[in-house]
């Protein structure tokens, strides 16, 4: 079952970055690239060597395995559905917040090792959304653990919920959404596809890598949006049908169909924006956790 | 009050020995007083040597009256007394006196910001390099240094740009070019072919290949002093208008592009292709290339030509209009681009801002309005289009309605064709690149292409040769705007700001 679990996770993880390329395309007008198009891409990364500034130090060189390890690690804390995850143990909710932040604060550094003006600029701001999307993320974890009385991913999707936290199970599902438009860098937080560095955010952190360290760069993008997705996706199961063969592919349609239509109707953020937009996402957390309290301490207001 | 030569945007060329010589102390007072009426702008100010002496002449323009007000003084080639700087009054003169001291090494007093403009190869200082370049520098602890460029990540031109920012707030922006400069002034002076210099006035500024051509073969037929066919004339300004068309279609691309509205990328994307494969089925280049001859033209327009111009140019207008309509109508992308980089009406005119920039900011600069030639003088009584708001909202919104009118203008041009000329052959000739230039002459051509106010001047030699070209580009009045947009803005709204203005690296550097 684990494996069958993990196997879901990296089918997800593969099929977000082409559904919303597809989306897009769609949108546009585009017939669009192929659906596997980025794995032929890290393909050709990975055959490629790495070249190196010499301004930067063992660290920079260190930080593309341990930003790919962290997300890695923090997809194997994701059930899919009812399906066991392959690592699962009591608070494993905090465990997955954290590593993703290890991955994140490696990455600071490195662009910080850099030198660059641009990656100076882009590890900043990084570091401020990143602050500003953590209490969010982590009061919907714990959202999820106050409905079910479990600290582990595996056991609290796999007990569900009384069917009056449905709503609260809805709500989390879509901040989680929300989230993932943060953490992986999208519209309207921040555009993957400029080519403008000083608007750049995630991407210009990593203008210094090539080669093998772009590709595991962006092998954990994809790993880290799939996590999320599938939190967001196994809540929405919780609500109605927590299955594994309805939660993976909700994963996929949810993020790749919203991504990819907010990315072609959307305008990106003016940058001083984006502090507002994501806590306002921290702000609808506190407030499904506080109705997930209520609702817990079964208060009926009349 | 000292004498001008007083002419228009139509007369003919102008004898160099009528053009009166003053001293440098009444032109200074007079240039000053004029200058702060807004009503008067420089075109352009030069110098260059001319028997044994440096003589510079000034080309005034007068919105009001739709005059071209021409004077000169000189001074003695080897006198280094430095001049009184107009910059210090004038902030507009800057460029122009850049240029003179870089170029001819004549000093001026009290220059504000004295710095290379664009290091010709005959610069006057062989030590003022790209590398020593004397970028502005600001102390304290919480300022950091931006460089961006000269190789940008995009395919533009080459061009430094240096943000002192404090956290994500830009305090000051200087911009450094001359990366591209070409000698293309110089080149116009070694050849006497003249299909030659039509070419490289095509290639002074890309996307401003009919403006440029358009004001060098008017420079040229004046000096000719040959009347040419009115059917030349409409079809010089259907092209004029394709190009704006084409740019500014391209420039709400690249802006939606920027704040990444993909919808409108897309669309506009489609539609600038759709503009120059209009032109390219008129002449063979989509960019216009080869149409735009003196005295002629090799692809004079037919009926089915004017009908296909006419249907495309109706269906893109329709198409574009449904985007701007969805622009207009989108909060997000109010969001990014009102009130952001904003230049008062006051700076614009300080700076001597001309063209779209200009208008956007509610200052009314419009060569087809205040100095009109061609068809803009008979067929057409242009309207300028202006905005108040300064910001990079209002140069988009610029931009929407220009192409409309644009738009606008070309079916009416073309139908005054089809209905004259639907069964008569065309009354263009062909190019005449032989016809003898008026001897110790001084000529302009100003024209208002997509950007602004374009300018050549010709000076002739005794032997009717072209002894000097002086090009300008509205871009070389605009750059400064940007810089100054761009204070107290975040500096990751540069990208849409310097879009807005879409300013030229090439027709600034030369």
């Amino acid at each position: 079952m684990k494996i069958l679990n993990l196997l879901l996770i990296l089918a997800v993880a593969i099929a977000i970055p082409g559904v919303i390329n597809r989306t897009r395309a769609r949108l546009a007008g585009r017939r669009g690239i192929r659906f596997f198009q980025h794995l032929y891409d890290v393909r050709v990364l990975l055959r490629k060597g790495a070249v190196y500034s010499t301004t930067t130090s063992a660290l920079f060189r260190a930080v593309p395995s341990v930003y790919l390890g962290a997300a890695l690690v923090a997809m194997l804390f994701v059930p899919v559905g009812d399906l066991p995850a392959v690592l699962a143990f009591d608070g494993d909710l905090i465990a997955l917040a954290y590593t993703l932040a290890l991955g994140r604060t490696a990455l600071i550094l490195a662009a910080m090792d850099t030198g660059s003006p641009f990656e100076g600029m882009g590890a900043s701001r990084e570091a401020l959304y990143g602050a500003l999307s953590e209490p969010a993320l982590l009061l919907i974890l714990g959202t999820l653990a106050l409905l079910t009385g479990c600290t582990s991913f595996t056991d609290l999707f796999a007990v569900g919920c009384e069917g009056r936290y449905t709503i609260a199970l809805l709500l989390s599902a879509f901040v989680l959404t929300k989230l993932v438009f943060t953490e992986s860098g999208r519209v309207p937080v921040d555009d993957p596809r400029t080519h403008l560095e000083l608007t750049m955010i995630h991407e210009v952190m990593c203008l210094d890598y090539c080669g093998v360290d772009l590709a595991f760069i962006k092998i954990a993008g994809w790993c880290k949006t799939a996590a999320l997705s599938l939190l967001a996706a196994n809540a929405v199961a919780a609500a109605c049908c927590p299955n594994w063969w309805f939660a993976a592919p909700l994963a996929v349609v949810l993020t790749g169909c919203s991504v990819g239509v907010v990315e072609s109707t959307q305008a990106r953020n003016k940058l001083v924006r984006n502090t507002t937009f994501i806590l306002t996402i921290a702000a609808l957390a506190a407030l499904v956790f506080f109705t997930a309290y209520l609702l817990q301490l079964n208060i009926v207001l009349s | 009050m000292i004498r001008y030569y007083i002419t228009d945007n139509t007369a003919a060329a102008i004898p160099l020995r009528e053009i009166p010589e003053v001293s440098y102390a009444d032109f200074y007072d007079d240039l000053c007083a004029k200058l702060a009426e807004p009503r008067y702008h420089l075109a352009h100010y030069f110098a260059r040597p001319e028997e044994g002496r440096m003589r510079f002449y000034a080309l005034l323009l007068d919105d009001d009256a739709s005059q071209v007000l021409i004077t000169s003084f000189a001074t003695d080639y080897y006198d280094d007394t430095a001049l009184p700087s107009l910059t210090a009054c004038h902030p507009q003169v800057h460029p122009f006196e850049r240029d003179i001291a870089e170029r001819y090494g004549i000093r001026f007093d009290g220059m504000p910001w004295p710095k290379p403009l664009r290091f010709p190869f005959d610069r006057y200082d062989r030590r003022s390099t790209m590398d020593n370049y004397p970028f502005y520098t600001m102390e304290g602890g919480s300022l950091h240094e931006v460089n961006v460029g000269p190789i940008h990540a995009g395919i533009i031109e080459p061009g430094a740009f240096r943000f002192i920012c404090s956290g994500e707030q830009v305090l000051h922006l200087e911009i450094a070019l001359g990366y591209q400069h070409r000698g293309i002034e110089h080149a116009f002076e070694t050849t006497a072919n003249r299909l030659r210099q039509c070419c490289l006035a095509e290639t002074v500024a890309g996307d401003s290949a009919v403006a440029h051509a358009t004001a060098f073969v008017e420079a040229v037929e004046k000096l000719t002093g040959h009347e040419r066919p009115a059917q030349l004339d409409r079809e010089r300004a259907v092209a004029l208008e394709l190009e704006r068309m084409a740019m500014q279609i391209a420039d709400t691309g690249a802006l939606s592009g920027d704040v990444s509205y993909q919808l409108g990328q897309v669309a506009c994307e489609a539609l600038r292709t759709m503009t120059i494969n209009t032109t390219q089925a008129w002449c063979g280049n989509r960019f216009g290339k080869g149409l735009i001859r003196p005295h002629g033209t090799r692809f004079p327009l037919d009926a089915a030509t004017s009908e296909m111009i006419r249907h495309n140019v109706a269906e893109i207008a329709r198409r574009y209009n449904e985007v701007r309509q969805d622009i207009k109508s989108s909060p997000t992308l109010l969001a990014r681009f009102e009130q952001c980089g904003v230049v008062t009406r006051d700076q614009m005119t300080e700076l001597g801002g001309v063209g779209q920039a200009a208008r956007s900011s509610g200052l009314m600069r419009d060569i087809r309005a205040s100095h009109p030639w061609g068809v803009y003088a008979k067929h057409i009584r242009h309207e300028s289009i202006v905005k108040r708001q300064g910001d990079v909202m209002a140069r988009l919104m610029m931009r929407c309605r220009e192409i409309l009118q644009s738009a606008d203008y070309i079916d009416r041009l073309l139908t005054i064709y089809e209905q004259k000329y639907a069964d008569a052959p065309n009354p263009c000739a062909a190019p005449d690149y032989a016809a003898p230039l008026a001897p110790s002459s001084l000529s302009f051509g100003l024209v208002e292409g997509w950007r602004g106010e374009t300018c050549h001047v010709l000076v002739t030699d005794a032997a009717g040769r072209i002894a000097a070209c002086r090009i300008k580009d509205a871009s070389l009045h605009n750059w400064a705007a940007l810089a100054l947009a761009l204070r107290g803005e975040g500096i990751s709204d540069f990208p849409i700001c310097n879009k807005s203005f879409n300013l030229s690296y090439c027709g600034h550097d030369l």
